[in-house]
This record gives C-alpha cells, sequence and structure tokens, in this order.
C-alpha cells in the first residue's frame, strides 16, 4: 500500500465552568475549613458527597448542609500500574470512601500506604493539602486511620 | 404495535489500528456492508441513525463527518440524526423512529478508532470536571474498583474472572472479524501483566478501529421485501445514577433495561427461553455481574463471537452484539450455537456500565 499519512495534532480549549453554589460552599469549605461537606435529601435522607443541589432517587433540591468525616470506610481500592497524563501522582492509589455520616461513596486518591496494606472495609481519614486553593486535591488524599 | 425486523447487518473487521482509512471511510464499509446484505441500495433507505463520540473522535458534531459516508446526502438525500452513545441506543432510536410511522428503513451506524485518540484522557474526561477530573481516575481504573466490590460481595474470584477471558479468547480465534484472534489459556491470563488490581491485561478489552450496521425495517417493508431477517421481540434503554451514588456491585439499569426487554417479549424464564446471547464486557468480572442481572448466569451461549475481549470499537460494541446475534438467529455465526430461536444481545456506555440496553430478537414464527 501507499504510504498513509497520520496527521497529529491535539484539541486545546480552555474551560471556565462554574462550580455553582453547592459545589462551591464545598469546595470552600475544604480550602477555608478543612471541612468536608455534604447535603441531605429531605426525602430519602440519603447524604451526598460531593453535594448535589437536587436528589436523584427523589428528584428534590437537598436542602440540609451537614459535616461528614474526616474519617471513613474504605469500600474499594486499586492501584493504576500504568502512565497517564491525567494522573497527579505516579501510580496513583485510587479508593471509594464512605465518609462517616455520608451515604455516598467519595473516590478519592489514598497515600500513606502501599495498596497490599489496604483492606476492604478499613478505616481511612482525609488527610488535607497544606497548600489549598478550592479544589478536590485540597484533599491530599486518605490514609488508614490512626 | 408494528414490529421491526433487522433485515440487513454489516461490519468491518476490527483492528488495532486501521491506519488506511478514516473513521468515516469504516462508516461506509458497514453501511455498504449491510445494504449488500439486505440486498438494497441506499435509495431504499429513509433515514440514518449514527452513533459516535465527539471526544473519540477528536472533533465535534462527529455524527455529520460520517454522514456523507452513510448516504445521507445520496440521491434525494435522507433524514440523519445522531446518538452520542452506544451503538445500541442509537438502534433503538432507529427503530423508534419506524414505530413513529414516519419512515420505514433506518441505517444504524457506528464507529471507533479507538487508535487514533488517547483512552486515557477520554474516558478522565468522563467525570466532573469541577470536583473529580483532577484525581485522574479514567474508565479502567474506576473499572477496577467495581472489579473489586464486585469480587467481594459475589463471592466470584479472579479465576472466574480468567475463566471468562479464556472462553471469550477461544471463540474470538474463530470470529475472522475480531482483532484477538490468539487464545489465551487460563495460566497466560493469570499471567498477564496488573494494569489496576485486580484487573489485569487479559482482563481488558483491547481498544479497536471498526464501524458496524445494521439495517432496520417495518414489518410491512421486511415481509414484502423477505430475505433474511430476524425479528425485535423487545428491547429496554435504562440509565444509572452516576458513580459513587449506586451499588458498585449490581446494576439496577440493566435489570430495569432487561425487565422492560423481557416484559415486551413475553419471557418468563430467560435462562430457558434465550438461547444464545451477546454481552458487552469492557472487562472479565462484566460478563458475570451483566448475567446476573440478565438472568443468564448459566447461560452457556454466551459472547460465542468472542465479544469485547476480543474486538471493542467502543462506540460500535455494542451494535457489534446485536449483529452477532443476528447472526445466530440466521445460523451464519463463526461459532454457531445450534437451534437458535431466540437471541439477546447488550450494549453499555459510561463508568462501570452507566446506561444498559438490551435487544431480544427472535426468529420468524
Amino acid at each position: 500500500m501507499d504510504e498513509i499519512l497520520v496527521h497529529e495534532s491535539r484539541i486545546a480549549v480552555p474551560y471556565a465552568w462554574s462550580a455553582g453554589e453547592v459545589l462551591s460552599r464545598f469546595l470552600k469549605a475544604l480550602r477555608d475549613e478543612r471541612k468536608i461537606l455534604a447535603t441531605r435529601c429531605p426525602s430519602c435522607r440519603k447524604a451526598y458527597v460531593p453535594p448535589r443541589k437536587t436528589c436523584g432517587n427523589c428528584f428534590e433540591a437537598c436542602g440540609e448542609w451537614l459535616e461528614v468525616g474526616p474519617r471513613g470506610t474504605l469500600l474499594s481500592f486499586t492501584q493504576a500500574l500504568y502512565d497517564s497524563p491525567a494522573h497527579p501522582r505516579p501510580s496513583p492509589i485510587y479508593g471509594l470512601i464512605r465518609l462517616e455520616g455520608a451515604d455516598t461513596a467519595l473516590a478519592h486518591l489514598v497515600g500513606e500506604s502501599k495498596l497490599e496494606n489496604l483492606r476492604l472495609g478499613m478505616s481511612v481519614e482525609a488527610v488535607f493539602s497544606e497548600s489549598r486553593s478550592g479544589s478536590i486535591l485540597d484533599i491530599l488524599h486518605f490514609r488508614p486511620a490512626s | 404495535m408494528e414490529r421491526v425486523a433487522v433485515i440487513g447487518v454489516g461490519q468491518t473487521a476490527f483492528e488495532a489500528e486501521r491506519r488506511g482509512s478514516t473513521y468515516a471511510e469504516l462508516v461506509h464499509e458497514a453501511a455498504s456492508a449491510a445494504l449488500d446484505d439486505a440486498g438494497l441500495d441506499i435509495s431504499d433507505v429513509d433515514n440514518i441513525v449514527t452513533a459516535s463520540n465527539d471526544f473519540w473522535d477528536g472533533r465535534t458534531i462527529s455524527s455529520m463527518a460520517v454522514g456523507d459516508a452513510a448516504g445521507a446526502a445520496a440521491g434525494e438525500g435522507r433524514s440523519i440524526s445522531t446518538v452520542e452513545g452506544d451503538g445500541t441506543a442509537a438502534a433503538f432510536y432507529g427503530m423508534s423512529r419506524i414505530l413513529s410511522g414516519a419512515y420505514r428503513t433506518t441505517l444504524v451506524v457506528a464507529h471507533s478508532k479507538a487508535s487514533e485518540g488517547d483512552g486515557r484522557l477520554i474516558t478522565n474526561a468522563f467525570f466532573d470536571p469541577v470536583c473529580e477530573r483532577a484525581l485522574g481516575l479514567d474508565a479502567v481504573s474506576a473499572a477496577a474498583l467495581q472489579a473489586r466490590i464486585f469480587l467481594e460481595h459475589s463471592g466470584k474470584t479472579t479465576e472466574d474472572c480468567a475463566r471468562i477471558v479464556v472462553k471469550n479468547r477461544s471463540h474470538g480465534a474463530k470470529n475472522p472479524k475480531a482483532q484477538l484472534r490468539r487464545p489465551l489459556s487460563a495460566r497466560e491470563a493469570a499471567a498477564s501483566p496488573l494494569v489496576a488490581p485486580p484487573l489485569r491485561s487479559g482482563d481488558i478489552a483491547p481498544g479497536s478501529d471498526g464501524a458496524a450496521a445494521v439495517i432496520l425495517a417495518g414489518e410491512d417493508f421486511a415481509k414484502r421485501r423477505g430475505g433474511k431477517r430476524v425479528w425485535v421481540e423487545g428491547v429496554g434503554l435504562c440509565a444509572d445514577a452516576p458513580l459513587g451514588q449506586r451499588n458498585l456491585w449490581e446494576s439496577r439499569a440493566l435489570r430495569d433495561a432487561a425487565k422492560r426487554a423481557y416484559a415486551m417479549a413475553g419471557i418468563n424464564d430467560p435462562g430457558r427461553e434465550i438461547d444464545a446471547a451477546e454481552v458487552s464486557e469492557q472487562f472479565s468480572y462484566q460478563e458475570l455481574l451483566w448475567l446476573d442481572e440478565l438472568g443468564l448466569a448459566r447461560c452457556e451461549r454466551v459472547n460465542l463471537s468472542g465479544g469485547c475481549l476480543c474486538a471493542h470499537a467502543v462506540i460500535a460494541a455494542g451494535l457489534v452484539r446485536l449483529i452477532e446475534a443476528a447472526l445466530q438467529l440466521r445460523g451464519e455465526a463463526a461459532t454457531q450455537a445450534p437451534a437458535v430461536q431466540r437471541a439477546l444481545a447488550h450494549g453499555q456506555y459510561g463508568l462501570c456500565g452507566a446506561s444498559h440496553c438490551v435487544w431480544i430478537l427472535g426468529n420468524d414464527g
């Protein structure tokens, strides 16, 4: 076959996404108070973290705010043993964490532990970053609770 | 209600990299194959539904980029519309258009060239940009989280998953369209590199380049025309809550979709009444999970094509399942099950099976 050319390029489009009122309050609490906030559905009482403005189950506004964590239960974990330009650190360990007081699972990084030392159902706690900017990474990671 | 038939199917071969063709050219190849299979000309097709994803294609309105290739402008031209999702959802829309009474025949096409984008970044973009994406999760690492929960909850093991890999790879070896055509032994599956524990490379569908197409027709058209046809007996499409808000060891959306499809088809005992199934297992554990929810855990004729573990052109994956289910009914599959009167096809879309589409196809009678 004749030579086939490949056009290499990338799409680089900047965005400025509004966090909205609900996630702004959540992210500001991480940044300013090292607190993890959730919202609760008045109908099914489910507490969402990250907080949601509306309950997907009940289609109702989640008006009530509450603080959850910083401890939680590790519901699952893995380690990405491959490189990705999206990874915030090499070979990141990921966990699904149900924070104390919350009914949903928060996906986040797990640190200060090797993968082989993690167990399903173990207690973990949030470690906050020293420099915080109103981002989900203001929680540096979760670590096995002391 | 009027019935709808699948009167033509077509698919390209699936390869790791199909450098010689653009994705629009793949669409044309699959659409032409489906028309040939149906014995039709593009002028017999009065509307088109495409499935595509702008991030995978690297352009906005990616569907319109394949319009010409699908025949939208040929001759007198025809209506074209789009689903951003799996090919089975596009077929659902295509069928709905026929049932509306406005159209007789729908060409449904789906394509992906996984080789041309970066799946890690594209599937990282599935996550919420404000409060999730910076974590760097993608479809594979998210699935690993689901896999561990599913294994823990179900009591199934990585050996059970490896058996799925071995089974599907042995079927794929006989499928001339499949990308991975070398069987994998249990020993090789267990020794394949860990990618995101508990997932090993053998557990993960490869990324493929390819396209698939089907032609759907209303009952009058299908009966008048004769030829090879299989009937749509039931269909269901349901979406689930986002990751973190649902139990990952189960799939309520798949149960709901199956319930609707089974009710429409009059199926009470899927394990007995379905002769062959093609499910979209992007990861080996998913075949076990999806079959549980479909009530087909004991079905021995699952993914006789090799499934997604042998070829996975992302957006086209579910439409390939629909085609392979139709081929089982026609007695033309590469690995043919005996006496198939009713077959199930399943597609999924999103992280950890966020939405599901279930099809029940049957022969004349």
